[in-house]
């Protein structure tokens, strides 16, 4: 007889199964009303009416329009877009890095001990976190609606809108990953006294730095589709271009300027695989 | 002159109630040299974050260099943390980091920042890590990246830290644990001559009771957080270690595990022959 048989049932069995089980029904009662309230019927889209209207949309997008005086507007409307896009990321970099380094707790002197100083410490990272939610909790187009009227049409609402919104994602994300990377480094060196920017240089970034690019590069690629989105109230790039031909229903133009997309999210993973081979 | 550490039933109990430290305590002149021994668990670890102001006690009183460390200001405890030099058991320097920086590194608290940015872009004083890393017989991995360290290279760097940092209280926990005999023995000979150079003071932890015994005229028990003696070296007797140990079968833990070792500790003190580093070339 082993001696598995010679337990007694219950201790044959993994103790975590009941616990498991009960967490996948939970997340089924939870998620069925949500798909219900999203009005989620997938059959809908493979009804034959439906099927041919979807069919036709497709269609009108071949072939991928080749005249070369769009080409040579969609060349504008594409470096316009990456201008928009880098311009907006450089700026929330300046906006994410500083509230990032108050924010993190990795960097938190008064923390030690805890410290003299300590309450006020929690108070400004608490404060610098609720500025990063009011950032980007209020949507990139809504800034940039309010800035078309200000600036009137063209790329700088565009730029200033993704500088907000991503500053406070940016900001936010950053100072999670400084708290989820080995923070020891950086504490030891705060604990011999050094202060908190040579502490992030000497003992965070280089834990941290492939992560943090990534996560940046990837932001970029985001601004990028955003740009389109903003394009469409006005704000310039490839986004105002699509907008243009959708509403002539020149679906060719649309298609070529989606391709354009799709080589610009393959340009972004090559920067970031050769910015993180170069970081390794 | 005034000690460098005293502690006044210094304790320290953590969340869950549990008692790291209890009711120390110690009064440490400058320039004094004292080992801290005890089976595992004992507070050793404890203890020296306490010393070293990363822990505030929970009762007790503790003067650090002249000055209650949590009495301080913010920028005046900044200075005092300056002026100690924690030696860590697993050195935490990131692997990326070359090895030059992270031995620069221990300046960082007195060099402005923008020093301590410039140095990223080329170190600012080459000099000085070679010549620390060098009394660890590691100048030839100056330029090397942490990570294509052994266990041992990377704890000898996290010793040339603060031989370069140059503080007044140096405090070591298990500093040579990564080490093997020989090699930990030259590195605790070069921790206690540059202690010796500048009058500066040591507390060590150490796993091994035969270094502890050779290098610190001043030997202190520690058992379940609480004192269990605070002797001269040459005081501390076997049947003590014994004792002390008897939670680990009365295993008096040493370098070489010879057991031997123990029937006459004092007579490992003075006069033991001492190993250069350069014999050891190639190890750990």
């Amino acid at each position: 007889m082993s001696t598995v048989a010679a337990l007694p049932g219950s201790a044959a069995r993994d103790p975590e199964a009941r616990r498991r089980l009960g967490a996948a029904l939970l997340a089924l009662v939870v998620l069925w009303p949500l798909l219900q309230l999203a009005e989620f019927r997938p059959a809908v889209l493979f009804e034959a009416g439906n099927l041919r209207v979807m069919g036709g949309f497709l269609a009108s997008f071949m072939p991928p329009a080749h005249a070369p005086e769009f080409l040579g507007l969609l060349l504008t409307a594409t470096l316009e877009t990456l201008a928009i896009a880098t311009a907006g990321i450089a700026l929330a970099l300046f906006i994410a890095a500083p509230l990032a380094i108050c924010a993190t707790r990795a960097l938190s002197v008064s923390r030690i001990g805890p410290g003299p100083g300590r309450w006020r410490g929690q108070a400004l990272r608490g404060a610098v976190r609720g500025l990063l939610t009011i950032l980007r909790a209020v949507p990139e187009i809504v800034w940039a609606l309010m800035f078309v009227r200000v600036l009137g049409l063209g790329p700088a609402a565009g730029v200033l809108a993704l500088a907000i919104t991503y500053g406070g994602m940016l900001g936010k994300v950053y100072t999670e990953i400084l708290e989820s990377t080995d923070t020891r480094p950086a504490r030891t060196l705060l604990e011999a006294g050094s202060g908190r920017l040579a502490a992030l240089a000497y003992g965070l970034i280089p834990n941290a730095a492939q992560e943090l690019t990534s996560y940046t590069v990837y932001r970029w690629e985001c601004a990028v589709r955003a740009s389109v989105i903003m394009g469409f109230v006005g704000a310039g790039g490839l986004g105002q271009l699509m907008d243009q031909s959708m509403k002539m229903l020149n679906g060719g133009e649309a298609s070529t300027i989606l391709l354009v997309f799709l080589l610009l999210v393959l340009l972004a993973d090559a920067i970031s695989a050769a910015l993180r081979r170069a970081l390794a | 002159m005034s000690p460098s550490l005293v502690t006044r039933n210094l304790g320290l109990a953590h969340g869950n109630g549990l008692r790291a430290v209890h009711g120390l305590d110690l009064q440490l002149a400058p320039g004094e040299r004292v080992a801290v021994i005890g089976p595992s668990g004992a507070g050793k670890t404890s203890l020296l974050r306490l010393l070293g102001t990363a822990l505030r006690p929970t009762v007790g009183r503790l003067d650090v260099l002249g000055a209650n460390p949590w009495q301080l200001a913010a920028g005046d405890l900044r200075r005092l943390r300056t002026r100690i030099g924690t030696i860590h058991q697993a050195p935490p320097i990131p692997p990326r980091l070359r090895v030059v920086t992270a031995v620069l590194a221990g300046r960082l608290g007195r060099w402005p920042a923008a020093k301590g940015l410039l140095s990223l872009l080329y170190p600012v004083d080459i000099a000085g890590a070679r010549a620390a890393l060098a009394r660890l017989d590691l100048a030839d991995r100056l330029f090397e990246r942490c990570d294509r360290l052994s266990g041992g290279q990377l704890q000898r760097v996290g010793i040339a830290r603060v031989l370069y940092q140059q503080p007044e209280l140096i405090l070591a926990d298990e500093p040579v644990s990564a080490l093997d005999p020989m090699l930990a023995d030259a590195a605790i000979a070069q921790i206690v001559a540059e202690a010796g150079q500048r009058g500066a003071t040591v507390v060590a932890s150490l796993h091994a009771v035969d270094l502890a015994l050779k290098w610190f005229p001043r030997v202190i028990g520690l058992r379940g957080g609480e004192l269990a003696f605070d002797l001269p070296a040459a005081q501390v007797d076997a049947a003590m270690l014994r004792d002390l140990y008897a939670s680990e079968g009365n295993v008096v833990p040493t370098q070489a595990n010879d057991p031997t070792l123990l029937q006459a500790p004092a007579e490992l003190g003075v006069g033991a022959p001492v190993v250069r580093l350069d014999s050891c070339r190639g190890r750990g």
